[in-house]
């Protein structure tokens, strides 16, 4: 029998962690599906239902992508709102469209389960054993962590580089020494300082805007249309919230904090991030964030249910905010024209306000 | 007397019953506002975004309507009907949408989670308690309606059930029971096809003892509550009737992925997916209708 063939969806840098996951635990051949291009989202787009929401579409492109150059086993996994019945839906259109693969559905009704993760595992590699899987678990989850943590300062400090580039390729770098062997936590260290020792010029206040809205959006920057990489070309301290680690271990510990801060405007979760964006607008405004950035697919149901609320607060606090709806057509030039009109506009009102 | 407003949008449909004659039993004056039509969507597409569903644009429509002609107005939050179930977000986000665009309206209010060990009974025991009345007339309030609504679902099954056996050509509609009602969207072609003689099964039964079974049978992950119903309503009547009509508003997350399915794994029976939004018209409607009518007699006659 052939060694099988594992390929998942792309999910921003975390395609890293997950495949170095994959490869300790199985005895499977890994394969990264090809990058995104506008092909991928075109023959997703193909052959998806009409008005599901777009990080679907994408999922599905990197499936058929990765199905024509060899794949046999696919992975999915995600909950939520709607992101927990993507998988039955792919699956049948794969099979519908003649594709032989077996699909390895690593959610149990939206919820991470651990012992199902191992269940569903142990039909793809018999001889994994449980403590062999938890450990490598953990230490992926740990890479997960210094990722989001490195991830955070690269934000932060990225439009304010000296050389231009020096920070995307180190990162580059950082990244392709975390899935090779050796000592994560040192290796994390040693990159910590490395980047800390990249040259910035960085004026005392600069501009800062928060990135909030719908987490497939937030990680995979192509399906943002670079945003951040845009934002950091106007020199701009960034900041966003979702990431892995937020999504995987902080959200379930902080749901009751969020509801309390942000009694005012919202008294229950208002599904998937809903809930969270109302509270990070709160955590935005009170460290004095210049702007707001929101983003969102297209039809995505729980922003779309939390928008109203947003918008609220951001008058009531009188912080501007800018909107993106991201679609399969939506034009590179006028997301720009956009976010250049937000920078031209906040950076007036921080000459007047200092 | 206090006079309690119910918006005529979303889960009145189906929980219109239990809620009318609760507050009614309580001596209460219940206004319902009025059917859906042009202005009532135009005014509820002001408060959400563009993007929203029309059920929710709706929805937001009617409490418009109902803003300053009650003095509370009732909007429950049904946030989980049964274990590892879940309803769309919207349901989740209403009360506080209605609370953030309405600032004057006095909301009664009661949640629903089952997951929170939270049920029905205290959630109307909440309201009652709102509104000051004793547990025990709030008791009794609940009792009445509840057997009411469980007559008129009886009532309901036995109507469909006779209209089961007639050898008229018969066409299913499967929709949330809030679109089937609407006057906007589901009635229009509830109204066409009956016009045209064609016996139409409504998807809207109350009983729901056997759903997980006859669920699975399509699909195994899906987790949606009111779509799993519709699901094995479904699976449940496929073989009595001649074709299938699948009603959905734009953009309904939900359905986007189950009607999906639906089509994916339902066969050999005619289906026509059909999509409304506020700017559908009524004559595209009518001639996909026609030719939908004509596919199933001409498939009929052949067997």
């Amino acid at each position: 029998m052939p060694r099988p063939v594992i390929s998942f969806p792309h999910l921003g840098n975390y395609s890293y962690p997950i495949a170095y996951f994959f490869k300790h635990i199985t005895t499977a051949e890994i394969l990264i599906a090809p990058p995104i291009t506008k092909k991928t989202i075109e023959i997703g787009s193909k052959y998806s239902p009409d008005f599901v929401c777009l990080p679907f579409k994408y999922n599905l492109g990197n499936f058929i992508e990765a199905l024509e150059e060899g794949a046999t086993i696919l992975a999915q996994a995600g909950g939520g709102c709607r992101y927990g019945c993507y998988g039955e839906v792919q699956e049948q259109i794969l099979k519908d469209l003649g594709y032989n693969f077996e699909f390895l559905s690593l959610m149990d009704n939206g919820k991470i389960n651990i012992l199902t993760i191992y269940k569903s595992l142990k039909k793809i590699n018999n001889h994994l054993s449980f403590s062999k899987y938890i450990y490598y678990l953990l230490k992926t989850m740990l890479m997960i962590y210094y990722i989001d943590k490195i991830e955070n300062y690269i934000r932060l400090n990225i439009g304010f580089e000296k050389n231009k580039g020096s920070f995307k390729k180190l990162e580059k770098e950082m990244l392709n020494s975390f899935s090779n062997k050796g000592f994560l936590t040192y290796k994390y260290l040693k990159y910590k300082r490395k980047f800390k020792k990249l040259a910035i010029i960085k004026p005392k206040k600069p501009l800062k805007i928060g990135i909030i809205g719908e987490l497939y959006t937030s990680m995979e920057q192509f399906s943002s249309y670079f945003i951040e990489e845009e934002l950091a070309k106007f020199n701009i301290e960034v900041k966003r919230f979702t990431n892995l680690t937020y999504l995987l271990v902080k959200k379930r510990y902080v749901t009751k904090k969020m509801l309390r801060d942000v009694k005012k405007y919202a008294s229950y979760p208002l599904g998937a991030d809903g809930l969270d964006n109302v509270a990070r607008c709160k955590y935005l405004i009170k460290h004095k964030y210049n702007g707001i950035i929101h983003i969102k697919p297209f039809g995505c149901t729980p922003e779309i249910g939390a928008m109203p609320i947003i918008d609220k607060i951001c008058k009531d606090y009188n912080i501007p905010i800018i909107y993106f709806s991201f679609d399969a057509q939506t034009s590179d030039e006028g997301i720009k024209t956009r976010l250049e009109a937000l920078v031209d506009m906040l950076k007036e009102r921080k000459r007047k306000n200092d | 007397m206090i006079k309690i407003g119910i918006p005529r949008a979303l889960l009145y449909y189906k929980y219109h019953i239990l809620w009318i004659n609760f507050f009614k039993n309580l001596g209460l004056d219940v206004i319902v506002s009025p059917k859906t039509n042009k202005e009532i969507i135009e005014k509820g597409s002001q408060y959400v975004i563009d993007e929203a569903c029309l059920s929710l644009k709706i929805f937001m429509g009617h409490l418009h309507y109902l803003k300053d002609k009650c003095d509370y107005v009732f909007i429950p939050r049904l946030a989980c009907l049964k274990e590892n179930e879940k309803v769309c977000t919207n349901f989740l986000a209403i009360y506080d949408l209605a609370k953030i665009s309405f600032p004057t309206l006095k909301i009664l209010n009661f949640n629903l989670d089952v997951e929170k060990k939270e049920d029905e009974f205290e959630g109307f025991v909440k309201v009652g308690q709102d509104l000051n009345f004793s547990y025990l007339k709030i008791l009794r309030a609940y009792e009445i309606a509840k057997t009411k609504e469980k007559e008129y679902y009886q009532n309901q099954k036995i109507i469909m059930e006779n209209k089961l056996k007639t050898d008229n050509l018969k066409i299913m509609i499967v929709s949330h029971p809030y679109n089937l009602y609407d006057e906007f969207v589901g009635k229009p072609i509830i109204n066409y096809l009956e016009k045209e003689k064609v016996t139409t099964i409504i998807s809207d039964i109350y009983d729901n003892k056997h759903n997980d079974i006859d669920c699975s049978l399509i699909s195994k992950t899906l987790y949606w509550t009111y779509n799993k119903e519709l699901m094995s309503f479904v699976q449940k009547y496929k073989n009595k009737v001649d074709g299938i009509i699948l009603l959905s508003t734009f953009p309904c997350g939900p359905d986007s992925l189950a009607n999906e399915l639906i089509i994916r794994r339902v066969k050999d029976i005619p289906i026509s997916y059909i999509t409304i939004d506020n700017n559908s018209a009524d004559t595209g409607l009518i001639t996909r209708l026609e030719s939908f009518i004509d596919i199933i007699k001409i498939r009929k006659e052949k067997s």
